[in-house]
């Protein structure tokens, strides 16, 4: 019989732990396909973080060291620096990235560090329960903005994409999405992309995708797509914010 | 023949760890140890290593997290309210037992405090500033000379172990400069470290570096063994120096920079017929517990000097258990304790008894 569909070798036999209609999964499972196209497991390591992906290490086949909250670009850092000639990824959450790891993002980026990051917005933080994130909409219901994000007191989402584009040190940086299939295709391309532009030694590649939360949203799956599709892509438009032409495949 | 130079403290740290084969050095501005920075930032690229001015304390030591966890021979180095900001890793680190060399060159706090000499960082660095059952290795030279040693010494220990081993020094050993004598590599071993993150190659089981469990059985295994390397290393890596213990009224303890003032003492307080031994805890953790009771027969009463407000004297207290008076005296604030001062305590200990 033809296998016309397989689980891929850079992901183990653990199940997942994730709620259902969470898209950390499809997330994870683009990861491992891009390291299977790309041949490149072996020589990979990846960067835990602190949230809901704390525990990719159960998942991914690479080697992975797991990193204190916010802290995952500092460590990928020292293991790059270490083994330049090795692929070292991050993958966090936008409570990691965009609150406790602001500066270690931002300077990893504009240092250059050959590393890429995966992060994953699903403008809440997850794993603690639903509490307000960096990146929470303004009016938006959290445990921690119970009547809505009011900007009055609590300030404004944060757009990661677009602020790490005004630095020098990132090569690519693109925003994606996993409300769909047009879109999850979409955002495979973009972290392989990430990847080659590592391979290549172009610079920092960051790739977003915008991810749901049904459990702490208090949606259905399929009502959080919509969610998605509604509110957050206004706000966190799609698109390639820097490296738009860059063909890593070439060089810049 | 051995190499013999004049140089500062803290050059000879980061000189001391390059001959200890580290290759990456991650590290954030803060007086009085820059000049350790200054030195890698110039001597790193030169020899094929790394050199990362970090945009923070807390982004070094994570740097640190990353090199050790892939491999390398890695070394931060800090002062006190850099050291306090690393808390966070070290706790991290010592769960995922990765080793590493961790330089605390003290100036004296609370806060911001001041840039002079301190030791008032002794309870965070023996005690654990970061949360969790963890020790680091915790060592204390109190010479420019005993630096370099034991600053290679650090890299063994760390590997051996895979445990963080800190240099306590302070500003006064950070700036002085003192002849030092390098060896060749006959003191540096090397390990190998089959779980280090270098890429699986597909040819072994992938290698994971974490601290966290959420199993209690298993976090509870983690616990066990940890205390158990601990119960090794403090079989083997305590160190400590007895100089005239012999026949002593009174014995002092210190370390660092403050045990060089009290063998001055030691000799003033002869002329005047008091005989004071020292005991100097090399390693602060393991606390030389054993090179303290071995003279418990012999002083009256022992005194602990130190540049704080009283620490290493608790330790002190907990071997002596009781058995002999244990007084301290203390200056903070960048202030020393001077010789006569030393002298009159030990008078005012003896109350006009000597043997």
């Amino acid at each position: 019989m033809k296998t016309v569909f397989k689980k891929p070798h850079a992901l183990t036999d653990t199940p997942f732990h994730f709620c259902p209609g969470c898209t950390h999964g499809i997330i994870h499972r683009l990861v491992a396909e891009v390291l299977d196209e790309l041949g490149i497991e072996g020589d990979t390591i990846g960067v835990a973080p602190v949230g809901c992906a704390y525990n990719n290490y159960e998942y991914f086949n690479c080697d992975v060291q797991q990193a204190a909250h916010g802290r995952a670009p500092a460590v990928a850092t020292g293991i790059k620096r270490v083994h330049p000639d090795k692929f070292v990824f991050t993958y966090q959450g936008d409570g990691d990235l965009a609150a406790i790891g602001t500066a270690e993002i931002v300077h990893a980026a504009a240092r250059g560090e050959r590393i890429t990051t995966i992060f994953v917005n699903n403008a809440i933080y997850g794993m603690t329960s639903g509490q307000m994130a960096p990146t929470t909409l303004v009016g938006q219901v959290t445990t921690t903005s119970p009547s809505g994000r009011d900007a009055e007191t609590q300030g404004y989402p944060i757009n990661v994409c677009e602020l790490l584009a005004t630095l020098d040190g990132p090569a690519y940086i693109e925003r994606v999405s996993s409300d769909n299939v047009k879109n999850i295709n979409a955002a495979k391309r973009a972290i392989k992309k990430a990847f080659l532009v590592q391979k290549a030694g172009l610079g920092f590649s960051i790739v977003e995708v915008l991810s749901t939360c049904p459990t702490n949203w208090g949606l259905s799956p399929l009502e959080s797509m919509k969610w998605l599709e509604d509110n957050m892509m206004p706000r966190y438009p799609l698109g390639v914010f820097k490296g738009k032409d860059l063909n890593p495949e070439v060089g810049r | 023949m051995a190499e013999r130079y004049l140089m500062k403290g803290n050059e000879v740290i980061a000189e001391a760890a390059v001959r200890a084969g580290c290759r990456h050095y991650f590290g954030y501005p803060i007086t009085p140890q820059t000049e350790i920075a200054h030195y890698m930032a110039k001597k790193m690229p030169a020899i094929g290593g790394v050199f990362v001015q970090a945009e923070s304390e807390v982004a070094a030591i994570n740097m640190v997290y990353g090199a050790a966890g892939a491999g390398a021979r890695v070394m931060t180095s800090s002062s006190s309210p850099g050291i306090s900001l690393k808390q966070e890793c070290i706790s991290y680190m010592s769960c995922a037992e990765l080793p590493a060399v961790i330089v605390n060159i003290m100036r004296c706090g609370p806060g911001l405090g001041g840039i002079l000499a301190a030791q008032a960082d002794y309870f965070q660095a023996v005690k654990g500033g970061g949360h969790g059952d963890y020790h680091m290795v915790v060592l204390a030279p109190n010479s420019v000379q005993e630096l370099y040693e034991l600053t290679v010494e650090a890299f063994n220990i760390a590997d051996r172990y895979r445990n963080i081993v800190m240099i306590l020094g302070d500003g006064m050993l950070g700036q002085m400069m003192e002849a030092v004598e390098f060896f060749g590599t006959e003191n540096v071993e090397t390990t190998e470290k089959p779980w280090a993150t270098t890429g699986s190659k597909l040819a072994r089981e992938r290698n994971i570096i974490t601290s966290i469990d959420t199993v209690p059985e298993r976090l509870e295994a983690i616990n066990n063994r940890l205390q158990a390397k601990y119960r090794e290393i403090k079989e083997r890596e305590t160190r400590a120096e007895a100089y005239r213990c012999e026949g002593a009224d009174v014995i002092i303890t210190a370390f660092g920079t403050v045990s060089r003032i009290v063998k001055n003492v030691i000799d003033d307080a002869e002329k005047e017929g008091i005989r004071v031994g020292l005991i100097r805890p090399i390693s602060l953790w393991p606390f030389p517990v054993d090179a303290i009771r071995a003279h418990i027969p012999t002083p009256k009463a022992f005194l602990s000097v130190e540049l704080n407000a009283g620490q290493m004297v608790e330790d002190v207290r907990l071997a002596v258990n009781g058995e002999k008076p244990v007084h301290f005296l203390g200056r903070t604030g960048g202030m020393a304790p001077t010789q006569a001062e030393i002298v009159a305590k030990i008078k005012e200990i003896l109350g006009g008894q000597t043997s």
